[in-house]
């Protein structure tokens, strides 16, 4: 329950502050927002579409995990996890991919232009659709959850020829990517502390957002599954 | 007598959440020919399988042992010999081809003699040379003992043996697996009696629910 | 040596049957000009050529790569190939024939193209010689541990791809980038980052390959 009051609390406050609160050249008051060369009023995307992606890279790693677990347990509740992580990631990766080219539009002109980051966010929905797509096509349990947890180990280790490859090929429009000098509002601490402050609770307030779906929904489908059991 | 041995360990196999079967615990080590019976889908085939290496178990292990080593996993196939209804062997090529291939994709050198002499004891030599796909299901079945036989198993695997064989035909496999059983394992599944009936002792699974 | 008789099982089973050569050989060509018919009276620039050229690499295989798993489950001789041989007996010889079978239909492939499309000239022949043998092994080695997967499910013409192609896809992007720079004439020793790569990447599959085989395969 103290969860549930934490996280209204920091998401009512990232979603209040990440919105409202303008942007000024020189920043004076403690809601202001410096303004950040190149990126203006549309930076407060940062607080919604950074999240969203690290949690559909938390959300894959994890149900990487959890495949790799049923493989050497057998126990179909990791699967059951696994399945859940797999849904949210999912839904995440949408977002951030949506949001990403929201942003993309409003700040060099094209939703899509095949960054290597917008690349790469392309490439772990294609992992997360074939992952969907292999376990409908699988009737068995165990052979469903068996053969997912093969795919994503293989899914997993293709992740750092991308990561190393990508920029060696494409140019980067990304703040941060390889031809840009100004290396981005996130490490070069470009935010003051106001916007460091609200971006921050922002990953916070969303991570524990999505491990508070997990949990639910994946201790759903477990009691669903052993309910179903009875009936078939 | 061989020294072939075959030990079922806590036994357990789930289906999902279904039980098939839970904590069989049986050693087989002396020859002779044991019996597995039980109505249709009591676990039978799925037994089988599990004791041949191809489907593992939910819980508890199979111990497959020759003259006192035990053999891994991955080997097991060398030392037995399957026969099955949901078997299927090669149909594009001839039965001849299809002994030929099997050999060297098992690794082991062609025993002319004995091939012969299968070939023989099966009333399949005449028809050696014909592809699988134009045998009537009888000789189907004597194939796949043939295929069974090939490697000299120390343990001989059926599942429904007397599948679609005539009377004569049932009663030349009941002789080979007496004869078999004097220094091999033999395990049958089956539901007919008369199979039943050869084995000196038999479990049925129903009772291990 | 086992896996070598069972590719060539596979091998005779083809030759009587004919069905893989037969389909793929009309895909190349159904492909071919339909990009041909497409494209008409303009013309494809060289780079596009060298970006076209894997794509069909890419749909052929897609269309006859799955066969040596599909058969065998469709067959119901996969219970027979587990009492014969080991696992890793089986995917060696299933992945010496599809890289036979890959081979053959990339140096198909590559003819037609460079007779085709004029804009295909390659001006460091050695280093597209060493990128078209390092790409044809890791396109036969991911399409081969992707066919046992799909094997063992439903849906499995359409699965394929789309089970294939996000593991394919760092593949492909190397392919493309060297097949761009070969082009150029760049010199082998400054393309050996990439060619680095491409090798790595054929390493790293075939041991996950190797790896994660028996889960698939066992029951």
């Amino acid at each position: 329950m103290i969860w549930k009051i934490i996280l209204f609390l920091l998401m009512s406050y990232v979603i209040i502050a990440g919105i409202s609160f303008p942007i000024v050249e020189k920043p004076e008051a403690w809601y202001h927002f410096p303004l950040i060369p190149g990126l203006g009023e549309n930076a407060k995307i940062i607080f919604f579409h950074v999240p969203t992606a690290w949690i559909t890279v938390l959300a894959f790693l994890m149900s990487t995990i959890f495949s790799i677990k049923y493989l050497r347990k057998k126990d179909l509740d990791d699967d059951g996890k696994s399945q859940t992580a797999l849904e949210l990631g999912m839904v995440f990766c949408i977002l951030a991919t949506v949001t990403g080219a929201v942003w993309a539009k409003f700040t060099w002109g094209e939703y899509w232009s095949w960054d290597p980051r917008q690349t790469s966010i392309f490439a772990l929905l294609l992992i997360y659709g074939a992952l969907f797509a292999l376990r409908s096509a699988v009737e068995n349990e165990e052979k469903r959850a068996t053969l997912s947890a093969v795919y994503s180990i293989i899914a997993f280790v293709t992740v750092p020829f991308f990561v190393f490859i990508m920029p060696r090929i494409m140019k980067g429009l990304h703040p941060g990517s390889a031809d840009d000098t100004n290396v981005g509002p996130v490490v070069n601490f470009k935010m003051n502390s106001n916007m460091y402050l609200v971006f921050v609770l922002s990953v916070v307030a969303f991570t524990i957002l999505y491990f508070w779906m997990w949990r639910v929904g994946s201790r759903s489908l477990n009691i669903k599954e052993k309910l179903l059991k009875n009936y078939r | 007598m061989n020294r072939y041995e075959l030990k079922l360990d806590s036994l357990t196999k789930y289906f999902g959440r279904r039980l098939v079967f839970r904590d069989l615990n049986i050693e087989y080590s002396q020859c002779g020919i044991y019996g597995i019976s039980g109505p249709n889908g009591s676990g039978k085939s799925t037994l089988l399988k599990i004791i041949a290496g191809i489907s593992t178990p939910s819980k508890g292990k199979i111990i497959h042992t020759a003259e006192g080593k035990e053999i891994d996993t991955a080997e097991i196939h060398e030392h037995i010999g399957f026969v099955s209804p949901y078997l299927v062997l090669y149909e594009e090529f001839s039965c001849r081809e299809n002994i030929e291939i099997m050999g060297k994709i098992r690794g082991i050198e062609p025993d002319e003699p004995h091939i012969a002499r299968l070939l023989e004891t099966f009333g399949l030599a005449d028809r050696q040379n014909d592809r699988l796909k134009f045998y009537s299901s009888g000789m189907k079945q004597r194939m796949k003992f043939i295929f069974a036989l090939l490697h000299k198993p120390a343990l001989l695997i059926l599942d429904e043996p007397t599948e679609n064989l005539d009377n004569e035909g049932k009663n030349k496999i009941y002789e080979l697996i007496k004869n078999y059983s004097a220094s091999n394992i033999v395990l049958i599944a089956s539901n007919e009696d008369s199979d039943l009936q050869l084995c000196t002792s038999s479990i049925n699974l129903l009772e291990h629910k | 040596m086992k896996a070598y008789h069972l590719f060539r099982k596979d091998l005779f089973s083809e030759i009587r049957n004919r069905y893989a050569i037969n389909s793929l050989a009309m895909f190349i060509i159904v492909t071919i000009s339909v990009i041909l018919f497409s494209v008409g009276e303009e013309t494809i620039s060289d780079y596009l050529s060298g970006g076209l050229y894997w794509v069909v690499v890419f749909f052929t295989g897609m269309s006859g790569l799955a066969r040596v798993f599909v058969s065998e489950e469709e067959r119901g001789t996969t219970l027979t190939l587990q009492l014969i041989a080991r696992p890793e007996t089986v995917l060696s010889g299933k992945l010496i024939f599809n890289l036979v079978l890959t081979l053959a239909m990339n140096i198909v492939i590559t003819f037609l193209y460079s007779a085709l499309f004029p804009a295909f000239v390659i001006k460091s022949l050695m280093l597209f010689f060493i990128t078209f043998i390092l790409g044809t092994l890791g396109i036969a080695i991911s399409s081969t541990i992707i066919a046992a997967i799909i094997s063992k499910a439903g849906s499995k013409g359409t699965l394929y791809p789309v089970l294939s192609f996000p593991i394919l896809l760092p593949l492909i992007l190397i392919l493309i980038n060297l097949t761009k720079i070969s082009m150029d004439g760049t010199s082998f020793g400054e393309a050996i980052m990439d060619v680095l790569f491409l090798a790595s990447y054929d390493v790293v599959m075939l041991s996950v390959s190797y790896l994660l085989f028996d889960f698939i395969w066992k029951d």
